[in-house]
This record gives structure tokens, C-alpha cells and sequence, in this order.
């Protein structure tokens, strides 16, 4: 849901994933939550930055028909929620300006001459 | 939860290691933010589900509130590196893994992050007093980021300006003060004479205006 926001750029989104560290953690399963979220998620974002952290059983698209697919939100939760990224960087599709992740922590931070 | 269960988890969360004094970071004192977390959670109830933005979230007291009342995903978003540092560490105290994930942004270039967006807004920003006008930037960046409430703590001396601000440049569909509490500071920095000093600050609740939905 992060974006490239140096001034100027018009097509910052979405950042591309590079991981050199990932972690998987275990949270309970909430449908009704990933209900709530699905229709702000860009999927082909979710799906590519999920495939960049090793996991790349999620469907080339998604509609809210499958939201009543249990083994659909059970991949959509283990993508969204359980897979983190704690080391590599997130990279803007246009410059290629790279946001660093450091101990599972994005640094948006932006040069003076930036913004 | 009861209030009191509450105030004592929040006690538990480790303070800033060295407080900046240009950011204003003062603690949230856990009597504040577990009223702050309190009311949202049970006369709003508006975590239980919902996603949160902690701003300006120091060392995530509230973020951590946010989780614990059920919070389906809390961002918790800070400047300070050092923070976020003892912020994470304070979430990785929990035996219960909590659904909190920090960025490091600075709130005046928020404004290019049009798809950072969570239902619940929470904060205690700096008051402005040693950069001036920085609570009115939490407040601003706080409607951007929100899609349905904000609460947060001002001076009970700004309440007007506040109003007009949330109300007349915000287009806030509500702006109500809910409460006058004290904000106990404990002499944080070393030009604190007194050992401690009572401010009055009003904890508010605005709703943002409706939005479409991209």
C-alpha cells in the first residue's frame, strides 16, 4: 500500500519488492477481515510482491465471488498477513530509487532535493 | 477490557531511550493513552476489526492499545529511527504475536501516499510548541490517511483553532471534544524546572468527510 512519493514521479506504485531476508509469522485466520480489506488491495501488486518473498501460489486474478473460497482466503491471508519482509528494499517502478527495509521497518524517508 | 487492566499494560511499554526534544517527544503517559484507546474502543468501538495508523507513534503506546482492543492491523508511522527501534521491541514483548507494522516517513511528506489508508486514525502529536505548527501537520496528514475517524490530543488552549481548522480547511464531518484530561508531563528534558507539569489537553474526535473510493 506504500508508494514511490519523490516529487515529480507519476507512476511510483507499486514498489517492487526485493528481499534478501523474509519471515514467516502464524495469525489467526479472520475471513470477514480480509472481506473488509479485499476491495483496497491491487491484486496484481499483492501478487507480485508476494511472489518477490517466495510465495506464489495466489491466482492470476481475483473477484469477490472468490472470497467465499476457503482455499482462496486461506492463500490471500498467508500472503497478506503472515509473510514479512525484514530485510531488502523497496524499489519505485520509475527511478529505481530504492527505500531500504531494515529490521522489517520501510525508511520513506525522502532528500530535501526529493521533495 | 477494563480501564484499569488497560493503564497497567500501558505502564509496561518502554519509554523513548533519549527523548528528542525537536520532535517533542514526550511520552503518552498510560493514563492518557488508555483513555484515548478506551473510549474508541468501547463508546466507539472502533477497533475491533478495523484497521489503525498510530502517528507519529513513538514508542507505539497506542499502537499496541489499538492491537490489544482487536485491531485487525495497526501502522504504526514515526520519523525517528531510535523510536521505532524501542517502538518494535515493545511489540515484540508480547507473547502474542500483534499485528503491527512500522514505517519510517516524516508527516509532511505523507501527502504522496494516497493509497496509505486505515479506518481509525490515533495519535498524540506534538503540540507545536518547538516547531511551530507541527500539530496542525499531524492533524492534516490525519485526514488524509483516514477513511472514517481520528482521534487525537491538542492543548485545550488551541480548541478553537482546532475547530476551525478540522471544520472550515478539513471539511471534518464532526469535530468533538469528548473529554478534558491532564496531561501529566514528568520533567522530560533537562530545562523542565518543575519535576512535573499539569497541562489540560482535550482528547478529540473528528470524522472525515466522505470520500470516493479509489
Amino acid at each position: 500500500m506504500l508508494q514511490c512519493h519523490i516529487k515529480g514521479v507519476q507512476n511510483g506504485y507499486p514498489l517492487k519488492v526485493e528481499a534478501e531476508k523474509v519471515e514467516t509469522r502464524e495469525m489467526d485466520f479472520e475471513p470477514d477481515f480480509l472481506r473488509h480489506i479485499f476491495p483496497r488491495i491491487n491484486w496484481p501488486a499483492l501478487r507480485e510482491a508476494a511472489a518477490a518473498m517466495g510465495v506464489s501460489d495466489l491466482p492470476e486474478s481475483a473477484s469477490e465471488e472468490l472470497l467465499e473460497d476457503d482455499d482462496f482466503l486461506k492463500k490471500f491471508h498467508h500472503a497478506l498477513l503472515e509473510v514479512h519482509l525484514e530485510e531488502g528494499s523497496l524499489v519505485c517502478p520509475e527511478t529505481g530509487r530504492k527505500f531500504p527495509v531494515s529490521g522489517g521497518i520501510p525508511n520513506l524517508l525522502l532528500q530535501e532535493d526529493e521533495c | 477490557m477494563k480501564l484499569k487492566e488497560l493503564e497497567s499494560l500501558m505502564q509496561e511499554i518502554a519509554p523513548f531511550e533519549e527523548p528528542k526534544i525537536e520532535l517533542e517527544q514526550y511520552p503518552t503517559g498510560p493514563h492518557l493513552a488508555s483513555r484515548l484507546l478506551y473510549t474508541v474502543a468501547n463508546s466507539y468501538d472502533e477497533f475491533d476489526g478495523q484497521t489503525v495508523i498510530d502517528l507519529g507513534c513513538g514508542t507505539a503506546m497506542l499502537a499496541i492499545g489499538a492491537a490489544m482492543l482487536g485491531a485487525q492491523h495497526v501502522v504504526g508511522v514515526d520519523v525517528d529511527e531510535d523510536a521505532l527501534r524501542v517502538a518494535q521491541a515493545n511489540v515484540e514483548e508480547y507473547e502474542d504475536y500483534l499485528p503491527i507494522d512500522f514505517v519510517r516517513c516524516d508527516v509532511r511528506q505523507l501527502a504522496g501516499q494516497e493509497r496509505l489508508k486505515a479506518d481509525t486514525v490515533v495519535m498524540n502529536p506534538p503540540f507545536g510548541t518547538r516547531r511551530k505548527g507541527a500539530d496542525m501537520e499531524f492533524l492534516r496528514a490525519a485526514f488524509q490517511l483516514s477513511r472514517n475517524s481520528i482521534y487525537s490530543l491538542h492543548k485545550s488552549s488551541t480548541r478553537d483553532y482546532i475547530q476551525r481548522l478540522a471544520t472550515k480547511e478539513l471539511r471534518a464531518q464532526s469535530a468533538e471534544v469528548l473529554a478534558q484530561l491532564r496531561y501529566d508531563l514528568p520533567a522530560t528534558y533537562k530545562f523542565h524546572k518543575q519535576k512535573s507539569k499539569d497541562i489540560e489537553v482535550d482528547l478529540w474526535r473528528f470524522e472525515v468527510p466522505p470520500q470516493t473510493d479509489s
